[in-house]
């Protein structure tokens, strides 16, 4: 598989005040969750290769509020009126990925960072 | 009519019986305000809240008093009104207008007696303890329970509606059940003769034992069983236990000591606006005559209710002026109805009946003297019939030119009269009359969900007889109004599974995105659609389930090939097929169990369970156990789990065929077939069924000729015993039957949907399956078995297919930059093993791993 190497890919929102490598663009797997390690805070990374508006990836928090385990990285990709979400495997509430919030629990939210890929190396954006 | 105009502001209002009717009367003067403005008490005998006594045989089914209760455990005080349950009313003042309870006195303005019924027991001598028992309350039937234990048969004396209740009530607790009745013939009040054998023959199809024009003289002790009946000639029939069922009295004790005027065969008698002779007193349901009549439904009971409360509301209200009678029963799984005039006593009216002596199926048909009307009926055997009957016979509806099609086999041109020749104002439900003007009503406010008009009409959630009418309505006013009936998968796909299955058979589909592309919306999916199209493509392909294009559409468990539990942490289970395993298997499990400190308990399903296992240390265990023979036991997959046997002819002195030789044969032929829901299996060596294959999806047991076919049983939340599909197969033919009965249900049943419950929406149930998998009615036999070899040769344990693949493997790490294990599991140890700490236990812990 080529991978577009020189373009820079980022979130929607991605402006932050220095970028932090986390880890390879072949760590990522498509259309669906892995979890890196960010300074005592785990990070959940989806890749969409191939979404409707092109390459992207998100980075939301990865403990579940509900039941406290850290699994939203092990969740399931989906698109619900719109919205790109990820379904909690343990509990199945549903969390949009461009800003944390929960679908079901408004009062249940999760951190996002800004991400985007920068060659090989996956970037989170922090303050 | 009599309508209240004064204000009754703190007013005291008592009602004595928390039964189904009772809980009706408090419902409705919650619903109608007047709640708000009386101070109410609600006194019940029995402990629990008021349930749903219906249902009552359920309660052997699985369903426990919780589940059966008809409202939330703190709706009457989130109500403002005070229940005193367990509190029996001891006698009722009317001089001072109060009731005296063990509790003390409570004063009141208006009371309200809803006491019902009790059973009647003839007096037999010799009758008592367990000779004895009753049928009435959850009391009751925890005795019938006691009693039930290490007894082998059961009778029932009464064959009514209630009786044959019981009997089913007794063969669901596995006895031996036998009807005892007094008439010469079943149901006598609804039923005509023919009806009553056309059921006969049903019932003793089913193993029960029918008796009838037998009066039991005395219960002596029996010799083979705990009692002996002796009837009136002599002959005698002997049983370890005695449910009297031979009718209800009503239960009028204490209007009778306070002077209340009383019907002539008892009840205390109202007149139609349900007052007592007492005006401050009320009397509805059972336990009220009218008219000289009492009615043994709950439906009149719900509509006397109705008609007090309103009057305590001071809305005007319908007078109470007798009640119709018709029911709808599935008794002992048979379906009975019987509706109006249904024995023809109507001078002058004439019947069309059907016969079908093969299946025992009987319909008759009772048309008013002018040939006009319909004014009765009695089913047995179909109950399809009922809903478009009943209409006919409430609504005065014109009889079509050929009346005898109303009760003709469908299929050929019955007349059936659909949602839309009913008028507005047919009673849809009769139990919380709502007619189908009321259904269009909320229809034109908007609601084009089955729940919410449930919700909101409470109609269906009485006897739930009126369900699939009220739905078929619902879905008719819906098109009408030009709303699509939603039957979608999710928002991508606007097809039924089933629909999708064809689809991707058809046309040969192998991905998602290609489905998706095709015939769907959107770009993503859900986590509804996802995991159903990848077990569609499972099961149609049969592709390695680690495949790229498939992972991210499995759920985490199929993702992992692991249970995941509550704290994150996965479980494993090894397959163990048919429970057998060698003693250097089981001590790997061991070693290995140790090794990674895993909890460890043995399943239901005759396997070991594997507790603990963070992310990164699955493809470590599953190296240690595929070294050592074992491959994956697809736990987490909807797809076969086990095959339960009992050690058979091999070890059993009572085993006729090796159980355990063909469950492991069935284990290896089926494992890895994924399905819309789970499936298990059990194989038992001889009819005492020790494997308890009647409770499993497929179900075989060894007969001495070969093996008999059950399917489409369950354990779990909803019980349901497995039906008998064929008998004494031989080994070939067991294999082909299953293989065409798991393909046929791969291909038709909906998402998440377990055999039991998609052998009940089969439409032709158990009799079209039979048709389709034995006699092979489709000509899709050949097929379904070409598929099934398709999966069974295509079998690979995912686990070795994973385990060879490093790009596979880099699934399996906690942080993809960082080795540590996740640092916030935690546990603690309990009775020699590791479990999760409760968040409460977790300041206890000291943090050993803070790494650097």
């Amino acid at each position: 598989m080529s991978q577009p190497t020189a373009v820079r890919v980022e979130s929607p929102s991605a402006r932050a005040a220095h970028w932090r490598p986390l880890c390879s663009r072949r760590d990522l797997v498509a259309n669906s969750g892995v979890v890196a390690w960010l300074d005592g805070e785990q990070v959940a990374l989806f890749h969409l290769p191939d979404s409707e508006t092109g390459e992207q990836v998100f980075a939301i928090a990865n403990k579940d509020p509900k039941s406290g385990a850290n699994v939203i990285g092990r969740g399931l990709l989906g698109q619900l009126k719109g919205d790109l979400v990820i379904a909690s495997p343990l509990y199945k509430q549903h969390f949009r990925l461009a800003d944390g919030g929960c679908l079901e629990y408004p009062e249940q939210r999760l951190k996002v960072w800004p991400v985007r890929l920068n060659g090989d190396a996956v970037e989170v954006g922090i303050e | 009519m009599n309508s209240i105009v004064t204000s009754i502001k703190s007013e005291r209002l008592v009602i004595v019986g928390n039964g189904m009717v009772g809980h009706h009367c408090v419902e409705q003067l919650i619903e109608r305000g007047v709640t708000g403005r009386c101070e109410v008490h609600l006194f019940g005998e029995e402990r629990q809240r008021a349930y749903d006594r219906v249902h009552l045989s359920e309660y052997f089914g699985g369903r426990d008093a919780d589940s059966l209760a008809l409202c939330e455990a703190d709706y009457y005080a989130r109500h403002g009104v005070q229940a005193h349950l367990g509190v029996q009313v001891l006698q009722i003042d009317r001089a001072r207008r109060e009731v005296v309870t063990c509790e003390g006195r409570q004063p009141y303005d208006r009371l309200i007696l809803a006491t019902g019924s009790y059973p009647f027991v003839p007096p037999i001598a010799g009758a008592e303890g367990n000779s004895r028992l009753v049928y009435r309350t959850l009391d009751d039937l925890d005795a019938i329970r006691a009693a039930a234990q290490g007894a082998r048969r059961g009778v029932v004396v009464g064959g009514g509606l209630l009786g044959l209740e019981a009997a089913n009530a007794l063969k669901s607790l596995g006895l031996e059940a036998h009807v005892v009745e007094f008439a010469p013939r079943l149901m006598p009040v609804q039923l005509d003769a023919e009806g009553g054998a056309a059921l006969k023959a049903r019932i003793e199809a089913l193993g029960v034992g029918v008796h009838l024009s037998r009066a039991t003289q005395e219960i002596v002790i029996g010799e083979e069983y705990a009692y002996r009946m002796n009837f009136q000639d002599g002959e005698f029939l002997e049983t370890d236990l005695i449910v009297f069922s031979a009718g209800i009295r009503p239960q009028d004790a204490l209007a009778r000591a306070a002077g209340l005027e009383l019907g002539a065969r008892g009840g205390v008698a109202v007149d139609n606006d349900c007052r007592t002779s007492d005006p401050a007193i009320y009397a509805v349901g059972e336990c009220a005559a009218w008219n000289g009549s009492v009615f043994g439904l709950v439906a009149p009971g719900y509509s006397m209710a109705r008609t007090v409360a309103a009057q305590l509301a001071g809305e005007a209200h319908a007078p109470f002026t007798g009640a119709d009678m018709s029911t709808k029963l599935k008794l002992l799984g048979v379906d009975v109805g019987s509706i109006g005039d249904a024995q023809g006593a109507t001078p002058g009216s004439k019947s069309y009946r059907f016969i079908d002596e093969a299946s025992a199926s009987y319909r008759r048909l009772v048309v008013s003297p002018d040939g006009k009307t319909v004014i009765g009926a009695v089913l047995v055997g179909d109950n399809s019939y009922y809903d478009t009957l009943l209409q006919y016979a409430q609504n005065g509806i014109r009889l079509p030119a050929e009346p005898s099609g109303l009760i003709l086999p469908v299929g050929e041109g019955a007349p059936a009269l659909g949602a839309d020749a009913l008028p507005d104002t047919a009673t849809i439900c009769s139990c919380h009359n709502v007619s189908k003007g009321a259904v269009c009503c909320q229809v034109d406010a908007g609601v084009i969900d089955l729940g919410e008009l449930k919700a909101a009409t409470k109609a269906a959630t009485g006897c739930g007889g009126c369900a699939a009418l009220l739905k078929q309505v619902f879905e008719h006013e819906l098109s009408a109004r030009g709303v699509e009936v939603d039957k979608s998968l999710c928002e991508h796909f606007a097809h039924t599974r089933q629909a999708l299955y064809g689809i991707v058979r058809v046309e040969g589909i192998r991905s998602f995105e290609e489905l998706l592309a095709r015939h769907g919306r959107g770009h993503v999916g859900c986590d509804i659609c996802k995991p159903a199209v990848g077990s569609i493509l499972a099961s149609c392909w049969n592709q390695p389930i680690t495949d790229p294009a498939l992972i991210p559409l499995q759920d985490t468990n199929d993702t992992f090939m692991a249970n995941m539990q509550k704290n994150g942490t996965y479980s494993i289970v090894p397959r163990i097929a048919g429970g057998e395993i060698t003693p250097d298997k089981l001590i790997v499990l061991g070693e290995v169990a140790k090794k990674y400190d895993l909890y460890t308990k043995i399943t239901g399903g005759q396997r070991i369970d594997l507790f603990g296992a963070q992310l990164h240390q699955l493809p470590d265990i599953w190296g240690e156990l595929i070294a050592a023979g074992f491959e994956t036991g697809h736990a987490y997959g909807k797809s076969l789990r086990t095959v339960k046997s009992c050690v058979g002819s091999t070890w059993c002195r009572y085993g006729v065929q090796d159980s355990v030789g063909m469950a492991l044969f069935l284990e290896n032929r089926y494992k890895g077939l994924r399905a819309p829901h789970k499936i298990k299996f059990a194989v038992s060596g001889c009819t005492r069924e020790c494997a308890e294959a009647q409770s499993k999806d497929v179900g075989v047991i060894a007969t001495d000729k070969g093996w008999n076919l059950y399917v489409a049983g369950n354990g779990g939340m909803r019980p349901r015993h497995a039906e008998l599909l064929a008998t004494d197969l031989d080994d070939e033919t067991l294999v082909r039957y299953i293989d065409r009965f798991l393909m046929f249900y791969v291909r038709t049943a909906d998402r998440l949907q377990r055999t039991s419950v998609w052998r009940e929406s089969l439409e032709g149930g158990l009799d079209y399956l039979k048709e389709v998998i034995v006699a092979d009615s489709l000509n899709l036999a050949a097929e379904l078995e070409a598929q099934m070899q398709h999966v069974v040769d295509t079998y690979e344990c995912e686990w070795a297919n994973a385990l060879k693949d490093e790009e596979k493997l880099k699934r399996f790490r906690t942080f993809v930059n960082d080795a540590r294990p996740d640092p916030d599991i935690h546990f603690v140890k309990e009775r020699g093993q590791r479990r999760p700490a409760r968040a409460s236990e977790l300041h206890l812990i000291p943090v050993a791993e803070e790494v650097v």
